[in-house]
């Protein structure tokens, strides 16, 4: 017998207010479209839950709410962002992350295609990743409530004991290394606003960054003394938080930060610093001063880590500032992001 | 980046920086304003303090429209924006500055007022088409750089017959307030400064042109030199005052030769005094009313005024009485010097209108400068 009786209209149909009431719509949504593009021996078995065996070593768990606007962006899509946001925020940890869960709150009328293609983005960042999506949640809200589409992951890895990354690591001297160009993301979110459409070849700079992070702790052990990923506020949200944390300031060189003359270009026109805007595939790392050369080599070996940088040091700082000299010969603070400029960036 | 780099280019900083020291007089103290936020964003910005010598001084001025709209404007638009029937569209800088205490437009939003960012005059338009049955307010701000693009969407809006679009008029005049800083009857409270000479707007003076600033020049004999935003245009700028102070000249000289004349942009000057005239008065936040300062729709253009159509009425707010920017704006005391400064009145909670938005004094100095007065303290 089958087990319904019509297929899902996926090129026509669209979400309604039934797939999220439990009864069969939900059930063929659930093994129809997320199961087809998660596919693993966990999410068949069609359990409650998943249990999973994660191997020495301290876990980690970490969770993340994606509502970007718009869902869909250059170099990628909200399914993506939400599973390499969960996965970067484990990995700076100096983590392998494992297993990853995924909830979706859904507007009715999303159209079938739409959420096809954001189920199999994430199947596929997932895979990409080596990490598997192991359990999940669908909700149905009235249309007007929630914007299209909203998504929640969390996520599980482990760290290996004796790897303990976290700010009040870093030390006096520390160098600051940055993994690539910033605020790639940022802009190319920007560049599809409805009120804000502008030309440009920026794509986001959303990807899994563990493989990156895992050649670095091979090239720099405990060297490494945190990993942070800038996401919203950009890299000087991530600094200022850092030095609070670690009771330092930082001196950075505006000369030796990379940023794409496309995005230096669009930030320009809108009036906004690239270090204030948002990146979703770069981690900041401090790294001690003998180590930090290594480290830099194995991330410009990896090609997520091609543009890597030593931007600036650890210095003993009692107001915690991040001090930047400018490229212009001066020096500046550079500070928090004040104010909501870019709201629902991730 | 092309067209910007060039104007940024560290070893002709280090060459104007070593021509400033060469030029500026030991024995003499040179006290420069820049009127636009602008510039003040850019020294700021790229730390240009750090490049001139003690005796030269930039005094942040008020060229900043964001920050220099008073408190009861906000309230006024505020109050509009609660009318069940009304949108209003303001630019996303507007929706943090502070009305009466705890107001702003952003927590208007939040309590459910129609209030919506848009980042071109033409969105406003558009948002009127969209909505036939509500009434579409354009909250208007800025000096005359921006009155012509309201002025075109006026025209737009007659253009389409749009009968459900207003403009909440706050454009306001640069010569008016620059005459004020040296004039005004409140110097006589907060004392003054000794001004040396002007670095002239930018993006203003590409519509006005040089000429406004001509008489200025003659009646306070005051040098004005007319600079870009870019960093070298800034240190240029005040190269060539330093000389006209040293050589005793007070003329208009116009370093932004590549955007500016002496007569402006003849086609938006016409279409803004079709449309505009002058108030009487005007309230800045920091300076207090100043005369023939501020625009507003001519008669014929009552219709897409939305002072006339809604019966808006003049609201007036203190400002906080330990706020400093009054001192501040015309450069006769520092951020620093006032007790709210980084305390209760930070970028985040704006009280004064230097604090409002990053081209202002204390936002600036806030922002990307505070680490000097820990590095004065420590050396003294």
């Amino acid at each position: 017998m089958k087990a319904y009786q019509r297929k899902l209209d996926i090129r026509n149909g669209c979400v309604d207010l039934s797939h999220g009431s439990g009864g069969r719509a939900m059930a063929q949504l659930i093994s129809g479209l997320f199961h087809e593009a998660f596919g693993n021996e966990w999410l068949a078995r069609g359990n409650d839950q998943s249990a999973f065996d994660v191997g020495a070593g301290r876990m980690v768990m970490t969770t993340d709410g994606y509502v970007v606007s718009p869902l869909f962006f250059p170099g990628g899509n909200i399914g993506s962002l939400a599973v390499h946001g969960t996965v970067n925020d484990i990995a700076v940890a100096g983590a392998r992350p494992l297993y990853l869960s995924a909830s979706f709150i859904i507007e009715e009328g999303f159209r079938f295609a739409d959420l096809k293609m954001i189920a199999e983005s994430m199947g596929e960042a997932a895979r990409t990743a080596g990490v598997h999506i192991v359990t999940g949640d669908t909700k149905v809200v009235e249309r007007g409530k929630a914007d299209g589409l909203f998504i929640s992951t969390a996520g599980v890895g482990v760290v290996p004991h004796g790897l303990d990354l976290s700010a009040e690591n870093a030390r006096v001297g520390d160098r600051v290394l940055i993994s690539g160009t910033l605020g790639d993301h940022g802009v190319a979110i920007m560049s599809k606003r409805q009120n804000l459409a502008f030309e440009t070849e920026i794509v986001s700079d959303s990807a899994a960054l563990n493989d990156l992070v895992a050649k670095m702790v091979e090239a720099g052990g405990r060297g490494i003394r945190l990993m942070r990923d800038p996401t919203r506020g950009g890299l000087a949200a991530t600094l200022n938080e850092i030095a609070q944390q670690s009771d330092l300031g930082f001196h950075l060189r505006e000369e030796a930060i990379p940023v794409k003359p496309g995005v230096a270009a669009a930030c320009e026109l809108l009036g906004l610093d690239p270090l204030h805007v948002a990146n979703e595939g770069k981690l900041v790392a401090i790294v001690a001063p003998e180590n930090a050369a290594a480290v830099l080599a194995a991330m410009r070996a990896h090609p997520l880590g091609r543009d890597a940088a030593d931007i600036g040091e650890a210095v003993a700082d009692d107001h915690h500032f991040v001090q930047m000299a400018t490229s212009f010969g001066g020096g500046r603070i550079v500070d928090w992001l004040s104010g909501e400029q870019l709201p629902r960036i991730c | 980046m092309k067209y910007a780099d060039e104007f940024r280019d560290k070893e002709i900083a280090l060459g104007l920086a070593k021509a400033i020291r060469a030029a500026a007089d030991p024995q003499k103290h040179y006290r420069f304003m820049e009127f636009c936020g602008g510039h003040t964003h850019a020294i700021s910005r790229y730390g240009l303090e750090d490049m001139l010598p003690k005796n030269v001084r930039m005094i942040h001025g008020p060229g900043c429209p964001v920050c220099v709209l008073p408190a009861g404007r906000i309230d006024m638009a505020i109050r509009l924006a609660e009318r069940p029937d009304v949108i209003l569209c303001v630019y996303g800088d507007l929706m943090r500055v502070p009305g009466s205490p705890g107001a702003s437009l952003l927590k208007a939003k939040a309590r459910g007022a129609d209030i919506r960012m848009v980042y071109s005059t033409i969105d406003a338009i558009r948002i009127a088409e969209d909505n036939p049955g509500r009434e579409v307010v354009f909250f208007a701000i800025g000096f005359e750089t921006t009155t012509p693009p309201t002025a075109v969407m006026i025209r737009l809006a007659e253009k389409k017959q749009l009968e459900n679009f207003t403009v909440f008029c706050n454009h306001v005049l640069t010569p008016p307030a620059m005459q004020n800083i040296l004039e005004s009857p409140d110097i006589r409270n907060v004392g003054r400064v000794e001004i040396d000479g002007f670095v002239g707007p930018a993006h203003v003076s590409t519509i006005i042109g040089t000429a406004p600033y001509e008489f200025f020049a003659e009646e306070f004999g005051k040098p004005v030199v007319i600079a870009g935003f870019e960093p070298l245009d800034m240190m240029q700028a005040i190269l060539m005052l330093v000389r006209q102070v040293n050589e005793d000249r007070h003329e208009v000289e116009n370093q932004y030769s590549r955007a500016v004349n002496r007569d402006g942009n003849l086609r938006a000057k016409e279409e803004v005094s079709d449309i505009f005239e002058l108030r009487d008065q005007f309230e800045w936040r920091g300076l207090g009313q100043v005369p023939y300062s501020g625009l507003k729709l001519k008669r014929v253009y009552a219709i897409y005024d939305a002072e006339v159509r809604f019966d808006m009425h003049e609201l007036r707010v203190d400002d906080n009485p330990a706020c400093e920017c009054g001192a501040i704006l015309r450069g006769v005391k520092k951020p620093v010097d006032c007790k709210l400064f980084g305390t209760v009145c930070t970028p985040e909670t704006p009280m004064g209108s230097c604090m409002v938005s990053s081209e202002g004094a204390c936002a600036a100095h806030w922002t990307y400068g505070r680490f000097r007065d820990h590095q004065q303290r420590r050396v003294s």
